[in-house]
């Protein structure tokens, strides 16, 4: 009974870090599918709703559901922006140049952030369900573990019904095994390239909604972590591979988690040491992600 | 309808097209032959907008198309189906034909589109479900093909498409392309096995070095002594 209650509790809290982090590691794989670009100013985007939430939460009276759909929209906005101004004009030049430029315009949003607002951390004002626990016959679950795994799982459901039933999303998708052809059909390189801009961003909003819900605060280096875990998990998938960023965002979630659950206290705070000795083990049997990009390496 | 003159393509420093000029009329099929780095694929990337030419012009229905994307370059009606079919391998069939008419918003028409190329493509009308990728490579050189209808283009060009196919596949190939034609579609058809297509060209132009070495009547070209010669001893 004891056992019983203890998984389950682990598999509650596994599911949601695990679909927070499938979150974050497919808005960074929806662009690399695309452009074969790591955007490392996908941490600022969660720094930006993180902002968000900060500056219109602290206007009284806004429900919260509403702060939460503008640091969303934020998000949005801004990852179309860099789209437009930092990335189109580099987008015919090599990787690597495109590369620094996601350096260049994440540390130029961190320190606008540093500049702007504020260099030290900002409590953000979150609402009751991040702090409060259900109990459930012996059961204790945080609320916010329990919205954080519904609204994953909804945002990869809805994910999955526009890639699978839309045009756009087959476009994306053709995109992403040949971008050269889909030109060729008509789509047009600018709308489904600002198409895969716009779904990172607004990923990257509701990350940011947990993310900061987590911690309650925000700071310019927010973005940071979410953007490692991103990459890590997508690596670790199978970069290129959507459903890979999934897998291994979920991955990442569990070892997370069961490392948490298992290692003795004194161990803990090397957490991080022991998942990346995990991924590093992945990565020797598995170089190509658990699930590779199986028709990539027909390109011609 | 097509007219192009005096084209130049540079990869870098190699100049991959030498000043070619050439047409295609209204209805006609036209082979585009010559050995390996003739310049034949260059020349159908280059009219479908990939590549961009350094020099000359490049005119479709008396309106220049120099300078255009592949976007709107199948808008004014050109569709190309590439060399080695570039087909979407993780998408299905029916998806893959349904990008084919992406630049389309007629509905119905579309859906009447698809059963057409069922009918004409039995293969397919089995496999519309099942990811295109799963395809034997006749199938998906028939896929291709009927991806590139459904934007219903006013000329097809087609690059290799008898490539890596078995004998009789390749008869099928060229079946189709005669067929087509005789539906009205011009053609503009890039091939290695010269003697199917000079049989069912109107014209042909023989490409060697980036350059046009020689243009006429198909049944002219066959005819030709030295074009044997030309062909085979070309340098690659």
């Amino acid at each position: 009974m004891e056992a019983w209650i203890q998984f389950l509790q682990f598999l509650v809290n596994a599911l949601s870090l695990g679909g927070l982090y499938a979150l974050m590691a497919l808005g960074l794989a929806l662009v690399y599918s695309i452009l074969r670009l790591v955007n490392f100013a996908y941490g600022e985007l969660v720094m930006v709703g993180g902002y968000t939430l900060l500056v219109v939460g602290q206007a009284a009276n806004i429900p919260w559901l509403i702060v939460a759909a503008l640091a969303i929209f934020v998000a949005v906005v801004t990852s179309l922006l860099l789209e437009r101004v930092a990335f189109r004009p580099v987008r015919h030049a090599s990787p690597n140049t495109m590369l620094i430029t996601s350096f260049a315009v994440s540390t130029l949003l961190q320190n606008a952030a540093l500049l702007f607002v504020s260099p030290r951390t900002r409590a953000v004002r979150i609402p009751s369900f991040f702090i409060e626990n259900i109990r459930v016959g012996g059961l204790l679950i945080s609320k916010s573990n329990i919205v954080t795994l519904v609204v994953s799982l909804a945002m990869l459901g809805l994910l999955t019904v526009f890639l699978r039933r839309t045009i756009l999303g087959s476009a994306l998708r053709a995109a992403a095994d040949d971008f050269v052809m889909t030109r060729l059909l008509g789509i047009r390189a600018n709308v489904v390239i600002a198409t895969a801009f716009a779904i990172s961003g607004c990923l990257a909003g509701v990350v940011s909604l947990f993310w900061i819900g987590r911690s309650g605060s925000v700071i310019p280096q927010i973005g940071l972590t979410p953007v490692l875990i991103a990459f890590v998990a997508s690596v670790i998938g199978g970069m290129g591979s959507l459903a890979g960023a999934v897998v291994g965002g979920y991955m990442l979630g569990f070892v997370t988690i069961a490392l948490n659950t298992l290692l003795p206290q004194d161990l803990l705070e090397f957490r991080q040491a022991f998942v990346f000795a995990l991924v590093i083990l992945v990565l020797l049997f598995r170089p190509q992600g658990l699930i590779s990009g199986a028709y990539s390496a027909e390109r011609i | 309808m097509l007219v192009l003159e005096d084209v130049h393509v540079r990869y870098g420093a190699i100049a991959a097209l030498r000043g070619v000029s050439l047409h295609v009329e209204q209805g006609e099929i036209v082979g585009l032959i010559g050995v390996n780095g003739a310049g034949k694929s260059t020349t159908l990337m280059t009219i479908a907008g990939v590549l961009q030419p350094s020099k000359g012009r490049i005119l479709f229905g008396g309106q220049s198309i120099l300078g255009r994307p592949p976007e709107d370059i199948l808008r004014k009606g050109i569709a190309l189906v590439p060399e080695g079919r570039r087909i979407f391998p993780g998408l299905t069939v029916a998806e893959n034909l349904r990008l084919g008419a992406s630049i389309r918003s007629d509905r119905s028409e579309i859906q009447r589109d698809l059963e057409e190329m069922c009918e004409r493509f039995p293969v397919l009308a089995d496999r519309l479900g099942q990811a295109a990728g799963t395809l034997s490579g006749g199938e998906q050189q028939q896929l291709a093909i009927a991806r590139g209808l459904m934007s219903r283009p006013a000329l097809l060009m087609l690059d290799e498409p008898s490539l890596g196919l078995a004998p009789q596949l390749v008869e099928e190939i060229f079946e189709l392309v005669a067929q087509l034609h005789e539906a009205g579609v011009t053609v503009l058809l890039v091939e290695q096995n010269v003697d199917r297509t000079l049989e069912i060209a109107d014209r042909a132009y023989l490409l060697n070095t980036g350059e046009v070495e020689f243009e006429g009547a198909a049944r002219e070209l066959r005819e030709r002594v030295d074009f044997v010669s030309a062909y085979l001893g070309g340098p690659g």
